[in-house]
């Protein structure tokens, strides 16, 4: 009992093979598209790279090298459809088709599983921004040190970018030192009281970059001394909102990303159906051309199936096909090895080969 | 003496209406080209409308907008004139609406250069109007509280931001004006009471900016106030620090920004003048040659095609006796009687003329 079978006249053949070619060709474009978005996250996770602690580069690869390999096979594809119209030239593809449908099968799966990459990313994401956002603070006043004198100017414009503050929030800058000891007066009081005051000896205060302004407040920003409400005229610290930027710049960074995720995982959802549905004409193309090879007339009508048989014959076919493979080397249905058998059926049935005599 | 003349054999003509029906297309692609650069330089202007105290610059993109709009529906009716023009029976009714056409055409191509010229010669009324306008946003910055400028301040802080630039002329003009709302000092404060006595106009002056003045690529913590004190932070000289603030003035910033935007579109504005001039001059061509083939029976003959029947000067001529017998007939219909009296007087010298002849 054949899955799916659909009859197809010649006319259906050929206009089945024209769609295809073009589809194909459109599935190039689609692989392109592909390469391009995987190439597009690649370069978003390198501008930020100093931001997180390693990056992940394993869906922008899949995604990547998926695109290239989609643009081949269907390439492929296209001429193979072009030429199937003919049943002279189709025999030459004959003995590839059938490969090519299952490689094509176990690609579109890959497919499918960069989607689902897509969505997967965001844990491993968190993690890595979470601790490399931390590094990157400590280091901002590392201007003199080779190596890290841009992270404060990468902070800041992100900061300023984004519209956040700190790793969760403003405060994560109190229990930072961010002022070079290069700008600090050590020999005035305040200064060393101030670095007297905790363990590690770090120039902390409660106060926060120039990037971490609000640009919608009213007034003008207040940076420093921000929990002291009296040391700001008309200013209450627990109830200011507008001052400084209220959002953490991991979960604006995680946003930003997500958002690119979802987009290209949809995107690519997408081309997954579409690959999908070539891959079954190819099959129908494939499987009616063969009926029309059997049949003899090339202008006859002729089915085409998805399987020949229902899905569990197809399986136990193969399945036993696997087996037979590992039996290759067992010789108990050998009829040339001259095995003595004790089984009284076997008696009377000694087979003779009798040789045609050419006459 | 025509002008420019050239030869064209049956296949050149045909070649002719070939190649100009190809470039007519890419010239119409050209000319949505430019509207879309009309376009997207209006939006440019538009977005910084609120620095900005005049609009004499919008003249530009405007013009722009509608030579692209002309240059699309001029070459569209050239790729129709040449698709006929092959067709000796279908092209001449298109002879009358071809010299008026011509006449419009080279009127707006001649405009894409004067828009071109136009976006050179109005940058000293851009600097001026982005002069006031900045001064103004300056003034109007703290006046968070008005209803009409209470956007200024997000404003100025957004473009000092996007175009790395302070003030209008450079970072001191913040010095000059009171930038922090009357609702934030304490006017019982010594401090206070001292800065805003200081001056004429009461006004709260201080040698501070705003934090959207700061540069990120600098590698001290900004310093945005005590500008000009050197004893006010620890190893700090005002003369010789470069990095705390942005150097370049906002007006410095923006007008390079348009001038360089202009530049850009000047050059594929030239180009798409190049290509409509080349257009107009072949269907010229053409439409001479095809006129001798009109009438003929023998389609395949040889004929000349010129830009010009008679010289620049004579036709030039022509056109002033054709522009003057038009202005007389006007002047007749208008009043007969003059006519008359004149046409009376024209025979009677006749009359007086022949007896002496």
């Amino acid at each position: 009992m054949a899955v799916l079978k659909v009859t197809f006249t010649k006319t259906n053949r050929d206009k089945l093979a024209q769609v295809l070619w073009i589809l194909n060709w459109v599935s190039v474009i689609t692989g392109i598209i592909l390469f391009s978005l995987g190439l597009f996250l690649k370069v978003e996770i390198r501008k930020r790279r100093e931001l997180m602690s390693d990056e992940i580069h394993s869906v922008p690869n899949m995604l990547i090298a998926v695109g290239m390999v989609a643009c081949g096979i269907n390439f492929l594809g296209g001429k193979i459809c072009y030429e199937c119209v003919d049943t002279v030239k189709f025999l030459r593809w004959k003995l590839l088709l059938l490969p090519y449908i299952i490689c094509t099968f176990f690609f579109t799966f890959c497919i499918l599983v960069g989607a689902l990459m897509c969505y997967t990313m965001r844990n491993n994401l968190e993690q890595s921004l979470f601790l490399g956002l931390r590094d990157a603070m400590r280091y901002y006043k590392d201007t003199d040190t080779p190596g890290r004198c841009y992270i404060k100017r990468t902070i800041d414009l992100l900061q300023i970018q984004f519209q956040c503050c700190g790793n969760d929030g403003y405060r994560d800058w109190f229990y930072i030192q961010w002022v070079s000891p290069r700008y600090l007066d050590m020999s005035s009081n305040e200064v060393v009281d101030r670095l007297r005051s905790n363990v590690e000896g770090k120039y902390l205060m409660d106060g926060v970059p120039f990037s971490c302004c609000n640009l919608l407040s009213p007034r003008p920003c207040i940076q420093h001394q921000i929990t002291n409400s009296s040391a700001h005229y008309n200013y209450d610290s627990q109830t200011e909102e507008l001052n400084l930027n209220q959002k953490g710049c991991r979960q604006a960074l995680l946003e930003y990303y997500t958002q690119i995720m979802q987009s290209i995982g949809l995107i690519v959802l997408i081309i997954w159906l579409f690959e999908l549905s070539v891959l079954t004409g190819v099959r129908y193309l494939q499987t009616s051309m063969e009926n029309v090879l059997r049949l003899g007339d090339p202008d006859s009508e002729s089915d085409g199936w998805l399987l020949e048989n229902s899905i569990a014959e197809t399986a136990r076919y193969n399945f036993n096909i696997i087996k037979n493979l590992g039996k290759c080397y067992q010789v108990d249905d050998d009829p040339n090895i001259d095995v003595p058998s004790t089984s009284q059926q076997a008696q009377g049935n000694v087979p003779t080969q009798q040789i045609p005599v050419a006459s | 003496m025509t002008l420019l003349k050239i030869k064209f054999s049956f296949q050149r003509r045909v070649r002719l209406a070939q190649g100009l029906w190809l470039l007519s297309w890419v010239a119409m692609v050209s000319g949505a080209i430019t509207v879309a650069t009309g376009v997207f330089l209006k939006t440019e202007l538009v977005r910084r409308a609120e620095v900005m105290h005049s609009n004499d610059i919008h003249i530009v993109p405007n013009l722009l907008m509608l030579v692209g709009l002309a240059s699309v529906g001029i070459n569209i009716f050239a790729g129709k004139v040449c698709q006929d023009s092959l067709d000796a029976t279908r092209f001449p009714r298109w002879k009358n609406v071809l010299i008026p056409y011509f006449c419009i055409s080279l009127f707006f191509t001649f405009l894409l250069l004067v828009s071109v010229i136009l976006s050179y010669a109005l940058q000293p009324s851009l600097e001026e109007s982005l002069k006031l306008g900045l001064k103004n946003g300056i003034r109007f910055y703290k006046d968070t509280d008005t209803p009409g400028r209470c956007f200024q301040k997000e404003t100025i802080d957004h473009l000092q931001i996007e175009f790395h630039c302070c003030g209008n002329t450079n970072y001191k003009d913040w010095f000059e004006v009171q930038w922090i709302n009357n609702r934030y000092l304490d006017f019982t404060s010594k401090e206070v009471k001292d800065r805003v006595r200081s001056n004429v106009d009461g006004r709260y002056l201080l040698d501070g900016v705003p934090f959207s003045c700061c540069n990120p690529a600098s590698p001290r913590p900004c310093i945005q106030y005590q500008l000009l004190d050197n004893a006010a932070h620890y190893n700090y000289e005002h003369q010789s620090e470069e990095l705390n603030l942005y150097n370049r003035g906002c007006r410095q910033a923006l007008v390079n920004y348009y001038m360089s935007l202009m530049n850009t579109i000047g050059s594929a504005v030239l180009s798409v003048f190049l290509i409509q001039m080349t257009v107009l001059v072949s269907l010229r061509y053409l439409q001479t040659s095809m006129q001798a083939v009109e009438g003929q029976e023998n389609m395949e003959i040889e004929t000349e095609g010129y830009i010009l029947e008679k010289g620049v000067k004579e036709t030039f001529k022509e056109f002033q006796e054709k522009v003057k017998n038009f202005y007389k007939q006007v002047q007749g219909d208008v009043s007969p009687a003059d006519e008359e009296a004149a046409g009376d007087a024209a025979p009677a010298e006749e009359k007086e003329a022949t007896p002496t002849s």
